[in-house]
């Protein structure tokens, strides 16, 4: 079996395609419009528009919320096109608990806040600007990830 | 023009760039909770080749467009955010990682399900939104 089967059992191919997508739609925003592409800022920004506690309203959040908006209509957008594109218009569903998703959701949430970004805030756009810091995120949640993926599947 | 503003047609450019995200995510089964998960517990390495390939595409931008123009095609300025290295960034980090492998879903695909029709991802959703208001409410500042 050659090693490329192994690490990737499902093809490589679909992820090729996906990973050059993503990135030029990141290095479109910043070539027309200048702004950094991390995805969680917009589940803190948009909270600006119904609270008004002082860390909503702070400026870096209420500058960019309206921007931060679309680009998550564009998400939902993309991702709807590629359903009726590409997957014949079906829904698609998850086994994963309730609970596990709630949950985790939640940690994700403030997680991603408290430190600063995400998968692809950290991960995306902080690898790619050659951040230190972020290589520390990343490894960091990558180390829990890992950890907390598997200590789930050892229970179930 | 202030660095945030947006006019016309920054909208679009912003509406397009999101939707090649969130196809993107959906090609590479990103959005399938199952699949990430199955990454986590090492049974396929394609996540990596994801987030590490478009890191790499992204340093191409990030380098190369303020160096080969004076500002962005629209107007306004080449934004930069600077990451810093402190216990917030540790702490949260971690607890990211703890919710990412439980559930299996991050920021963009927690969105992307509002358009791949998963509404069991929903819930994630909700618990990304509700997490943010947690953080926000307890945050100093």
């Amino acid at each position: 079996m050659n090693p490329f089967d192994t690490l990737f059992p499902f093809g490589w191919q679909h992820y090729l395609l996906g990973v050059l997508t993503i990135g030029a739609g990141v290095a479109l925003l910043y070539l027309f419009n200048g702004w950094v592409g991390g995805m969680s800022t917009v589940f803190s920004s948009t909270w600006s528009f119904v609270s008004r506690r002082s860390f909503f309203q702070q400026a870096r959040l209420v500058d960019s919320r309206q921007w931060r908006l679309v680009y998550a209509a564009g998400v939902v957008l993309g991702a709807l096109v590629w359903r009726f594109a590409l997957n014949d218009g079906q829904a698609q569903t998850t086994s994963v608990p309730v609970w596990q998703l709630l949950l985790g959701g939640f940690l994700v949430g403030y997680g991603a806040r408290l430190g600063n970004g995400c998968t692809s805030g950290h991960g995306i756009c902080g690898l790619g600007a050659l951040q230190l810091p972020s290589l520390g995120a990343v490894l960091t949640f990558m180390a829990t990830a890992f950890l907390t993926a598997n200590l789930l599947g050892a229970l179930s | 023009m202030k660095p945030h503003q947006m006019n016309g047609a920054k909208a679009l450019v912003t509406l397009l760039a999101g939707a090649l995200f969130g196809f993107g995510l959906s090609l590479a089964t990103m959005v399938q909770p199952e699949v990430v998960i199955g990454f986590l517990r090492f049974q396929d390495w394609g996540l990596m080749l994801v987030m590490g390939g478009a890191a790499g595409v992204t340093v191409l931008a990030y380098k190369g467009f303020p160096r080969w123009f004076a500002k962005p095609l629209l107007g306004g300025q080449f934004l930069t955010q600077p990451a810093q290295w402190n216990r917030q960034t540790l702490v949260g980090a971690a607890l990211f990682g703890v919710g990412w492998g439980m559930s299996g879903v991050c920021p963009g695909p927690a969105l992307a399900s509002l358009g791949t029709g998963n509404t069991d991802v929903w819930w994630a959703l909700l618990g990304v939104v509700l997490g943010a208001l947690a953080h926000g409410k307890t945050a100093k500042g």
